[in-house]
């Protein structure tokens, strides 16, 4: 009753919002006008015209929206906050599916060097940075974020906190993917591994990324839920770890404050001990924890059953958390770096093998009184298959840290098969398997248009991904022997060509695996598409339509 | 001297010299806590947090 009394007027949030982007946009062009070179003054302009959409976004929804803010319960039921989830999700899908193309086409130019079309923007070394970035924080970062604030609210029974926070948070990270990617064909990088992005694509993160732990932590604050479900603290792992490992990794100094490049302020053996510290990390908490996240949320779930352990589950956490930190030094085996540190990484990496483990059980054995489900259930299928991918590359991962495998597979094609059987295998599965989940529930809709198309999806891409990690096995392993093979007399059996020329038939099998994981994540962006768009006449008679789906 | 910031000088000795017993000694206290047969029913029930809607 009061509320209608009261005059409209704008949150603080809303108007130092409008204010910061509008101060940003005259920024933006000044140095857009002052810059020193051609990437710069695209980035800028870039910045400066999203600044400028984002202040006429804010105060369009100021003039659209009634006078109060979205209450945080309705009769004593949460209002659940989904419009930021919905955008990352789509985000997701179109990531995923442009990732995986642009890594179908670099592997087909391994195989087929003409396909470089002899165009910088089209190099391999320009092309391979977009691909990872697009597919492990593009796609993945867009799965984390989505899936995150997805579980936070309904295991804490409680509204996403802040109003605009969230969608700055979606629409700000992927407008870093945008100026990332954009970079990278345009031949800006600092030449980080996975830290590509130069130092004003740095800093826009860190800003992104802050607002990320703030919007997720003062969620938990604000919980109804008393006990902070497992997979809240996996999240909130990846997301503080991201954020050390984010600033350790990247302090630089700019050569000008107008210009794109930048030099590292770590040098020598400590730069690449702070880049494989990174490296390692972000596999370990952004590729690990975030995603067993959804395994600990959307497995139960979708199994209608408990976690299995959830003492496990707090032993698997910490293990995790305590363990990983310390296995980078394995990526710098033979080099620069001194001894003891090297076989400290290969230790910390052996002891994973029990939390990666104990972690791949508890999820599995979720499915303890439910197993049936995965005949009938082939999104249930997708998440169980993830997490025996999960086992399958950290029982992978800890054997090629020990030094005298490492010798063998280091720099070779085995790497590249070990890092996709993850990739596609663990994040891939699991991520198709919660958005196979989420857009149903988002969209409000029964369930999804087809199950007969996931049963294809999951079929077309686990034949893609044994077609890709084999085909990998077999030329890293012959790779690792040709280099390593003396003739009698001492000399080096083969020319690093002949190397070369005998990996062509396994780089062709690879880019044949590439192209059916494409296929399966076509099918799985037709059939989203379809279940929100095609369901509306259908809905009035959920019951039996469901049942022969079934 | 030079007052340059190390690991030493924002923690103390103690801290730096014995962080390897230290975080054992979390570890393990983290552990018992998990398996401390009086928390096993508040965990079974943390168990279905997933499937309780709303």
């Amino acid at each position: 009753m009061n509320q209608s009394q009261t005059a409209k007027s704008m949150t603080h949030g809303e108007a130092g919002l409008a204010i910061v982007f509008a101060a940003s946009a005259f920024l933006c062009l000044f140095a857009a006008a002052k810059a020193l070179d051609t990437a710069f003054a695209f980035h800028a302009s870039l910045a400066c015209a999203a600044s400028l959409w984002a202040v006429f976004a804010i105060m369009n929804r100021y003039y659209d929206r009634p006078d109060s803010l979205p209450a945080r319960e309705i009769n004593g039921r949460p209002n659940y906050n989904m419009g930021p989830i919905k955008f990352s999700a789509v985000m997701a899908v179109f990531w995923g599916i442009a990732g995986f193309s642009v890594g179908l086409l670099i592997a087909s130019q391994l195989a087929w060097p003409a396909l470089n079309f002899d165009l910088p923007w089209t190099s391999f070394g320009r092309l391979r940075p977009l691909h990872t970035s697009a597919v492990v924080f593009a796609f993945g970062g867009n799965v984390l974020i989505a899936t995150s604030f997805y579980v936070v609210q309904k295991t804490c029974r409680a509204r996403l906190a802040g109003d605009l926070a969230p969608w700055f948070v979606v629409i700000g990270y992927n407008f870093f993917i945008l100026i990332a990617g954009t970079g990278y064909l345009l031949g800006v990088t600092q030449s980080k591994e996975y830290a590509e992005p130069e130092w004003y694509a740095d800093l826009w993160l860190t800003i992104v990324w802050v607002t990320y732990l703030l919007v997720f932590l003062m969620t938990i604050v604000k919980r109804k839920e008393p006990h902070i479900f497992v997979a809240n603290w996996f999240y909130l792992a990846f997301i503080v770890t991201i954020a050390v490992l984010h600033l350790g990794n990247n302090p630089a100094l700019p050569v000008s404050m107008f210009g794109s490049k930048s030099y590292i302020a770590w040098g020598g053996v400590q730069d690449a001990m702070f880049q494989w510290w990174y490296g390692h990390n972000a596999v370990g908490f952004f590729l690990t924890a975030g995603f067993l996240a959804i395994m600990y949320y959307f497995i139960p779930k979708r199994a209608e059953r408990p976690v299995y352990s959830y003492r496990l589950s707090i032993i698997h956490f910490w293990a995790i958390i305590f363990l990983y930190i310390w296995a980078g030094p394995h990526h710098l085996h033979y080099t620069a770096l001194p001894d003891w540190a090297q076989t400290l990484g290969m230790t910390f990496s052996i002891m994973l093998w029990m939390p990666s483990w104990g972690g791949m059980i508890n999820g599995m054995m979720t499915l303890s009184g439910a197993w049936d489900k995965l005949r009938t259930d082939p999104v249930l299928r997708m998440l169980v298959v993830s997490v025996a991918f999960y086992g399958m590359a950290t029982f992978e991962g800890p054997l090629m840290s020990i030094k005298v495998v490492n010798s063998l597979s280091h720099y070779t094609d085995w790497t590249i098969g070990h890092v996709h059987s993850g990739a596609l295998g663990w994040v891939g599965f699991v991520s198709f398997g919660a958005l196979y989940c989420l857009f149903p529930w988002l969209w409000d809709r029964k369930g999804l248009y087809s199950l007969k198309l996931v049963n294809w999806h999951f079929w077309i891409a686990t034949i893609g991904i044994v077609l890709y990690i084999s085909s990998m096995w077999v030329s890293g392993i012959l790779q690792g022997l040709m280099w390593r093979a003396y003739t009698s007399l001492g000399f080096l059996e083969y020319s690093f060509i002949e190397s070369v020329e005998a990996m062509h038939p396994f780089y062709i099998i690879r880019a044949a695996g590439g192209a059916l994981f494409l296929i399966g994540a076509l099918i799985m962006a037709f059939n989203l598409w379809m279940t929100v768009y095609a369901r509306e006449e259908e809905v009035t008679a959920p019951v039996a339509l469901q049942a022969a789906a079934e | 001297m030079k007052a340059i910031l190390t690991v030493q000088n924002i923690t103390s000795d103690f801290v730096t010299s014995f962080w390897t017993p230290i975080f054992v000694a979390i570890f393990i206290a983290i552990v018992t806590y998990a398996l401390w047969p009086r928390n096993k029913a508040d965990f079974d029930e943390a168990a279905k947090i997933p499937l309780r809607e709303e």
